[in-house]
């Protein structure tokens, strides 16, 4: 029987990767899309306009386009989530790495330290952290990182700990491997691919946090075109204006949905013990 | 669990209490803004360099860092937050007058989330690969996915704005304008729920004893009632508590978008005026009551699982 190639063998995963790879796209070519219209700069005479031919999703009160804004919002808000995401997933992987290996005090006290935050609600922590370190998108990378990097650790130690004393990390240590050499061969190689798939079904999750905490005012300050910071100065124009809020959480949601959908269908693939049922 | 368990489990939360103080306590001692000004700033007054000194030795803010601490923690224990610098009130007043709306709007979303996502869990369950159930895990899906400050917005949009059914600012805390906060709550909720009700119950009919039960020609229902039902309902209780955690944390957002009077508004504009201890006084209470009531929950198991009363 002749092997079906990828795309075909699991067709909902190849849908929702073209989805995503073109909303990356979008983002990159968010100039070559939106011409010469500048998502900081518009005119005062073309403010709180509806959707047109000439704005397809209206301006706002400063006359800027949204369409332009909602676009070169694709960029912040994706590189945002990309850059939380790799900061979680290799800060928990490295912490619960060493301390599944190490045990004893090392590992009591990271555990210990994972428990602390795990034992309260996050976004309570996430939002004191964002609003004191004072308004930006890295200090609410920040907040949601210290508050999201103890899932990864403890998904990594679990890991570790399953292979610990396997044969062949007992004949490595024996035969008088290094250290680090243990820890990047065979630690590292088994704790990747389940923490992989753990940060591709997080990314929707993650981009919502950091929307809500822009939304709130945590986040990305103006004139940035962030998709939550939208939405907020949107809100304020609900009943006069309610396209300035609907573009960017259309925006948002199906961000997410793609990602959520490529995520879990990720899984799906890599790890058929997993699948939903 | 039994009397020794919960007692380790006390002691757990009171380390990890006084982490969660430090670190609130580090954090605010850290931040850029000065709290002598901001409270000067808030009550309209410009300050001299001289009443900042003063006041500044007055506060207790040139001591060191650890005596500051010490006494901080100190005064809670006794149930003295400190003042808020923004409202000029004792934290302990504000807190507690805020308390009460936000407890009763996350328990009537949780109301909403159980008479939803139970049923819909069971069909769904019990019609598996049917269109029932791809329906069901479609909602789910549609749910998990929506950013709940803009669901939120969304109905505000369509029941006040449009259809002019409930007013827009639900700053009366009144029954019927808790219902579209609750429901934002809920649904994001009741999306995550309604998946783990599914698994649980799948989970259960997969089992040996169902099917012992099946090929013995039991009837489906009493199946159902006897078998299922009981023991799908352990695992949902875990999960139940957890979401209450997440129930607390996502309050801020939906009482921001509302201006519904509770904790989380409270703690939104006590960030932005840095009002430090209103913030400390708030992280804290939050956290006892998600860990009293996590603590809770584990007890009720004692109460719920045959197995955990007969072990001991």
């Amino acid at each position: 029987m002749k092997k079906k190639s990828f795309f075909v063998q699991y067709p909902v995963f190849t849908i929702f990767a073209v989805l995503a790879l073109m909303i990356i796209l979008a983002a990159v070519f968010a100039p070559v899309i939106c011409g010469d219209r500048d998502p900081l700069k518009g005119s005062l005479a073309d403010s709180i306009q509806p959707p047109s031919r000439e704005h397809i999703f209206g301006t706002d009160k400063m006359g800027r386009d949204i369409f332009t804004r909602v676009m070169y919002g694709a960029r912040i808000s994706l590189s945002a989530t990309f850059i939380l995401v790799g900061i979680v997933f290799v800060t928990g992987t490295v912490i619960g790495i060493i301390s599944g290996y190490f045990g004893g005090i090392v590992d009591a006290v990271m555990m210990r330290t994972a428990d602390m935050m795990m034992s309260f609600p996050g976004l309570v922590l996430a939002i004191a952290v964002a609003g004191i370190l004072g308004a930006s998108i890295p200090n609410a990378i920040i907040a949601i990182s210290v508050v999201t990097w103890p899932k990864y650790a403890r998904l990594a130690r679990s890991l570790v700990l399953k292979i610990r004393h396997a044969d062949f990390v007992e004949a490595a240590i024996v035969t008088g491997s290094k250290t680090p050499y243990i820890l990047l061969r065979y630690m590292l190689p088994n704790v990747v691919p389940t923490a992989a798939i753990t940060a591709a079904t997080d990314i929707g999750g993650m981009m919502m946090e950091l929307a809500a905490l822009s939304f709130l005012g945590f986040g990305a300050v103006p004139p940035a075109p962030e998709w939550g910071h939208m939405l907020n100065e949107g809100r304020n124009f609900m009943q006069s204006a309610p396209w300035l809020m609907i573009f960017p959480g259309l925006a948002i949601f199906v961000t997410v949905v793609v990602f959520n959908m490529l995520g879990d269908s990720l899984r799906d693939i890599l790890d058929p013990k997993e699948k939903a049922r | 669990m039994t009397a020794k368990e919960i007692l380790s489990r006390l002691a757990q939360m009171i380390i990890v209490l006084i982490g969660i103080s430090f670190v609130t306590f580090l954090l605010t001692y850290l931040s850029p803004g000065d709290p002598v000004r901001n409270m000067y700033l808030a009550n309209g007054i410009m300050p001299d360099e001289e009443q900042v000194a003063v006041t500044r030795e007055e506060m207790g803010l040139n001591d060191s860092f650890l005596t500051q601490y010490g006494r901080w923690v100190s005064n809670c224990l006794h149930g003295d937050f400190g003042k808020s610098y923004s409202l000029n009130k004792p934290v302990t007043d504000l807190l507690a007058a805020r308390l009460m709306p936000t407890l009763k709007l996350a328990i009537f979303a949780m109301v909403i989330m159980l008479a939803v996502s139970v049923p819909l869990g069971v069909l769904s369950a019990l019609h598996k690969d049917k269109p029932i159930d791809y329906i069901v895990r479609g909602l789910t899906f549609f749910g998990v996915s929506i950013p709940n400050f803009w669901a939120g917005l969304l109905l505000i949009l369509l029941f006040c704005v449009q259809l002019k059914m409930l007013p827009v600012v639900s700053s009366a805390g009144t029954f019927g304008d808790m219902i579209l906060p609750a429901v934002t709550l809920a649904l994001s909720m009741s999306a995550k729920y309604t998946r783990q009700v599914r698994a649980a119950i799948l989970d259960e009919l997969s089992s040996d004893h169902v099917i012992g039960a099946r090929a013995r020609g039991v009837a489906e229902w009493k199946i159902l009632w006897r078998n299922v039902f009981p023991n799908a309902l352990l695992p949902l209780i875990t999960l139940f508590g957890l979401s209450i955690g997440s129930l607390l944390g996502g309050t801020s957002v939906v009482e921001v978008i509302f201006s519904y009077p509770g904790l989380g508004n409270l703690a939104v504009s006590a960030i932005t005026s840095y009002d430090y201890n209103l913030i400390q006084g708030y992280v804290l209470w939050v956290s006892v009551i998600y860990m009293a009531v996590n603590l809770v929950v584990d007890v009720s198991y004692r109460f719920i699982d045959p197995r955990i009363r007969a072990r001991r």
